[in-house]
């Protein structure tokens, strides 16, 4: 075997032990949350739709007065998301069935694998041991990407100053209440108990014996236990999950593991490749130096 | 530390004080009326009229579970009450705590592993699904939040009541 053979199979083989790799080594490890993350549990069989998460987390948070009054039901009129001014909102669906309506608490659902941190490059986010997905504005430069990542829709943008942009969503009250061991402000406020807070290993063992004793008053599935690799927000529904709003086609596997891949390649491409192709060179170099025309070579190979 | 969260401390703080106890009263004293809501803040505090309950009900163990009353009937209660004799506590309070999430009663819940009632509800809920759930299910008696306990004034700025009616902004908020 020749001297330039023998490089092209270290090549393909180099490479395909790399990409092989990659699908595997890279992928594999996946982190399943921090064993002391809390959560909540929301049991939409529950929820009343009083609004008074809205309300509490408005004056938690020190946000702006609200459009119309936290007791005006007239927005369940439409399908509301988060803001920078309601980090929370509640929708109703199934207003006109029986049984229903059936009200869902939306929020930042603190995904145990968040595609907000994942997608910002200036590491604005910061996934706590508490479980929170929090965000510093001080490193923000206000791209947006986050905004774009996130599966739920979920940050909402700060137009009010152009000089110091903010994103802004639910900390889980990180602040105030979460990093002392108390439940969020729409938790503690909530007056039908619709919202569980607890650690989230055991919300999740909660809300499997609630489907368990109660099988007629729920569909058996926990929306969050497993959903985008894990949420510290879990729900309970009377009904299928697609029907009251939720993304069903979200699958299981984190967003990160859609860049994992291709990420885990660059410290590989910026370190190996200039050495392996300088050396290449070099060789071919000496090879041309040493043999001269190609013409040579070929008949040599034969 | 905001200053409603001593309100909703307060709220928890929920049943009986004022209590009339009827004349025939036996070995535990039935009240007729309970001031419910007693130390709210954003909600004023309410009567709550048990006689009338009573007579409707009739069933205390519709609402006390197995604490009083003839013995529940319910297939994953009778698996260990089937043959619980009344307790001494009867009241909400008694077994529903006002603090359910507080970092005390996590660590306690998660301390004690034979624990079968992980998922006891607190006062606050107990309260509120026990009275909205049964007035849905029978179709009468109150459900809204006012029916029973109107809003106070601070409750009013709670709730930005000043507010109501108003037009959403245009344009904003969305997408």
């Amino acid at each position: 075997m020749k001297r330039r053979n023998f490089l092209k199979a270290c090549l393909i083989g180099g490479t395909t032990i790399a990409l092989g790799k990659t699908n595997k080594g890279w992928a594999a490890g996946s982190f399943e949350g921090y064993p002391e993350a809390m959560g909540v549990l929301v049991d939409t069989t529950r929820c009343i739709g009083c609004r008074s998460c809205e309300a509490a987390c408005n004056k938690e948070q020190n946000l702006p007065e609200p459009d119309t009054s936290f007791n005006d039901n007239s927005v369940f009129q439409e399908d509301r998301r988060p803001t920078a001014k309601a980090y929370t909102v509640v929708n109703a669906y199934q207003k006109n069935q029986p049984g229903g309506p059936v009200y869902r608490k939306v929020q930042c659902n603190h995904c145990n694998e968040p595609a907000c941190l994942t997608s910002c490059f200036v590491n604005a986010y910061t996934k706590t041991k508490e479980g929170a997905v929090i965000y510093n504005p001080d490193v923000c430069v206000g791209c947006r990407n986050c905004m774009i990542a996130c599966p739920f829709n979920v940050p909402g943008y700060d137009y009010e100053s152009v000089t110091n942009p903010v994103v802004k969503k639910c900390i889980l009250c990180y602040d105030t209440r979460l990093k002392v061991g108390k439940p969020p402000a729409c938790v503690e406020i909530c007056p039908q108990e619709a919202l569980t807070f607890g650690h989230r290993a055991d919300l999740i063992k909660v809300a499997h014996e609630r489907i368990r004793a109660n099988p007629e008053r729920y569909v058996d599935h926990v929306y969050g236990e497993k959903e985008l690799g894990g949420t510290s927000w879990l729900y309970l529904a009377p009904t299928d999950f697609d029907k009251i709003g939720f993304d069903t086609t979200l699958g299981n596997d984190p967003i990160i593991s859609n860049v994992k891949d291709f990420l885990g390649m660059v410290p590989m491409v910026l370190s190996i490749w200039p050495a392996l192709f300088s050396g290449i060179h070099l060789l071919s170099k000496h090879d041309a130096e040493g043999h001269g025309h190609d013409t040579e070579n070929t008949e040599e190979d034969r | 530390m905001p200053s409603y969260n001593s309100m909703i401390l307060g709220a928890l703080s929920l049943c009986a004080i004022s209590v009339s106890y009827p004349a025939t009263a036996q070995s535990a004293p039935v009240p007729d009326s309970i001031t419910l809501n007693e130390n709210g803040k954003q909600f004023k505090p309410f009567s709550f009229d048990h006689a009338k309950h009573i007579q409707l009900i009739k069933e205390c163990a519709d609402c006390h579970h197995h604490t009083t009353g003839t013995l529940v009937l319910n297939p994953n209660c009778v698996k260990c009450h089937q043959n619980s004799s009344p307790t001494e506590v009867v009241s909400c309070k008694g077994c529903h705590s006002s603090s359910p999430f507080s970092p005390e009663t996590l660590a306690a819940k998660r301390a004690d592993k034979q624990r079968y009632h992980l998922d006891k509800m607190g006062l606050k809920g107990a309260m509120h699904q026990g009275c909205i759930g049964c007035h849905s299910k029978q179709g009468a008696g109150p459900v809204g939040c006012e029916e029973c306990h109107p809003l106070t004034t601070q409750g009013e700025a709670f709730f930005s009541t000043a507010r109501k009616g108003m037009k959403p902004a245009k344009g904003e908020g969305h997408h």
